[in-house]
């Protein structure tokens, strides 16, 4: 092994990390964004639509990601359609063949975490929500989405990592993210115990770092709750605030009284 | 078109080959790593942990061209002159790296929550300590460890379409030489989705079955 060499490729493989967050970064935000709505009709009782979502989340969970960017990157092309639309400008670019692919592959995974997570929050809180009338939309933005977001963090972490790995998949349509910068370094050196050693190396840190945020981030949001009265206390609140009670103030209000008791009533009620 | 067929057929043997191959092989080192974790000798668990912690941070794709050109490398500077690594078999040594990694975290999880009143009933018995771990806590650890196990065992069957960069002549690798050949990307890379959809789906559905055969009634 040839240490300087090793540095050198460091310094030179460092060019591609930009890239590889980039596409990590942009298409688990997209997945994201996408997954939420998705989870909860994922989620929903009607079959049709619960349907329609599980058969987009099994096909693109059940291939490979390789084909997946090559039918995208290739095979979109054949179609008429494509070419001539708007976005065909952005289709001919490996890189947003590449964004979409992981975006949507990313939807998918994501996706059936939150399905997991929203039917795991406990019936009576919802029940509890309904009862004190908060409207659908709210029941999901105020209760379920919150329960069902720390729920999912731990598995959405190896969610962030898988991406970060997969990643790497972009090296074959030509994107120079730390692979691809690691494959053409190999060809033109023919070293490759430094070379991929050193994308090894960028590699791991990346993830150590991940792991880190995410920790950092469940021990902040695992904070003010413990774990066995997080749900009640959490439907406590946000019905004191969407009632405008705050349980500590107003105690002298006669008119919140039957409302203060109820709501502390349903927290011992889903505690045991 | 026909033609290819032929060639897909190869390929899917291919795949499957591959996959079993280094599902097994995978699996023999999970268990071996599984159990050094959980033995009292303080290096080599210390060494096995540095082990599936590291892979675990890397692609897979990146792995494989480790074993792939760093092989050729090592073998090239052993005979002297420039020898050339199978993809076939570095894409089962690398693969069989991965899957003993993940498989060695889910076998440790299971071994764990075996009760240590076996292992203690078992040596009561007077089985030696090889025949414990093999006749009583394996076969309950299976259990707890099927879920997990199929999923890696999913995610492995996926992985070998990135031995395809390396040369390997599997389903994913005759859709990109159909493709180029035939002018017609779109047919032959939804056909291969279709091979591998085929294949993950046959998988989840053997290892239901095995599931629901290996349960316990009323557990």
């Amino acid at each position: 092994m040839d240490f300087h060499l090793i540095f050198e490729s460091l310094g030179i493989l460092a060019d591609g990390v930009l890239l590889t967050l980039g596409l990590t970064l942009l298409s688990l935000a997209i997945g994201f964004t996408v997954s939420v709505p998705l989870g909860f009709v994922r989620a929903s009782s009607n079959r049709v639509f619960s349907g329609t979502v599980l058969s987009y989340t099994y096909v693109f969970r059940g291939t490979p990601l390789l084909v997946q960017l090559f039918l995208v990157y290739y095979g979109l092309s054949q179609l008429e359609i494509v070419r001539n639309s708007i976005a065909w400008p952005l289709l001919r670019e490996p890189f947003w063949c590449a964004l979409l692919t992981f975006s949507l592959n990313s939807a998918a995974y994501t996706t059936e975490l939150f399905c997991g997570a929203i039917q795991a929050v406990p019936r009576g809180i919802v029940e509890a929500a309904k009862a004190l009338g908060l409207s659908p939309f709210m029941q999901k933005r105020l209760i379920i989405f919150p329960l069902a977001f720390r729920t999912v963090l731990p598995s959405y972490a190896n969610e962030v990592i898988g991406m970060l790995k997969a990643s790497s998949v972009a090296s074959t349509i030509t994107l120079l993210e730390i692979t691809g910068r690691a494959r053409q370094l190999v060809s033109e050196t023919f070293a490759p115990y430094e070379v991929f050693f050193a994308a090894a190396v960028l590699y791991l840190l990346l993830t150590l770092i991940v792991t880190k945020l995410f920790q950092i981030l469940e021990a902040h949001l695992g904070r003010s709750k413990s774990d066995k009265d997080s749900g009640a206390t959490h439907v406590q609140v946000v019905a004191s605030k969407a009632i405008g009670t705050g349980l500590d103030r107003n105690s002298g209000n006669a008119r919140s009284k039957p409302l203060k008791s109820f709501i502390a009533k349903l927290g011992r009620s889903s505690n045991e | 078109m026909s033609g290819f067929f032929l060639q897909f057929l190869l390929g899917f043997k291919v795949t499957i080959v591959v996959s079993l191959a280094s599902g097994l092989l995978g699996t023999a080192v999970g268990l071996i790593v599984a159990t050094i974790k959980l033995s009292r000798f303080r290096l080599p668990s210390l060494i096995a942990q540095g082990y599936t912690t590291i892979v675990r941070g890397l692609p897979e794709l990146l792995v494989i061209l480790v074993i792939y050109f760093g092989g050729t490398a090592a073998i090239t500077a052993v005979f002297g002159r420039y020898v050339e690594i199978s993809p076939f078999a570095a894409g089962v040594v690398a693969l069989t790296i991965v899957f003993g990694a993940y498989s060695a975290e889910i076998f440790r999880g299971a071994i764990a929550s075996i009760p240590s009143g076996q292992s203690e009933a078992a040596a009561s018995l007077g089985l030696s300590s090889w025949q414990a771990w093999l006749l009583v806590i394996v076969p309950q650890m299976m259990r707890v460890a099927l879920p997990g196990f199929c999923n890696l065992w999913v995610s492995l069957l996926k992985d070998t379409s990135l031995i395809s960069v390396v040369g390997l002549t599997d389903i994913m690798r005759v859709a990109f030489i159909g493709a180029g050949s035939m002018r017609a990307p779109l047919v032959f890379y939804l056909a291969a989705s279709a091979l591998y959809l085929l294949l993950t789906s046959l998988s989840l559905l053997s290892f239901r079955l095995l599931q629901q055969r290996l349960a316990i009634p009323g557990h």
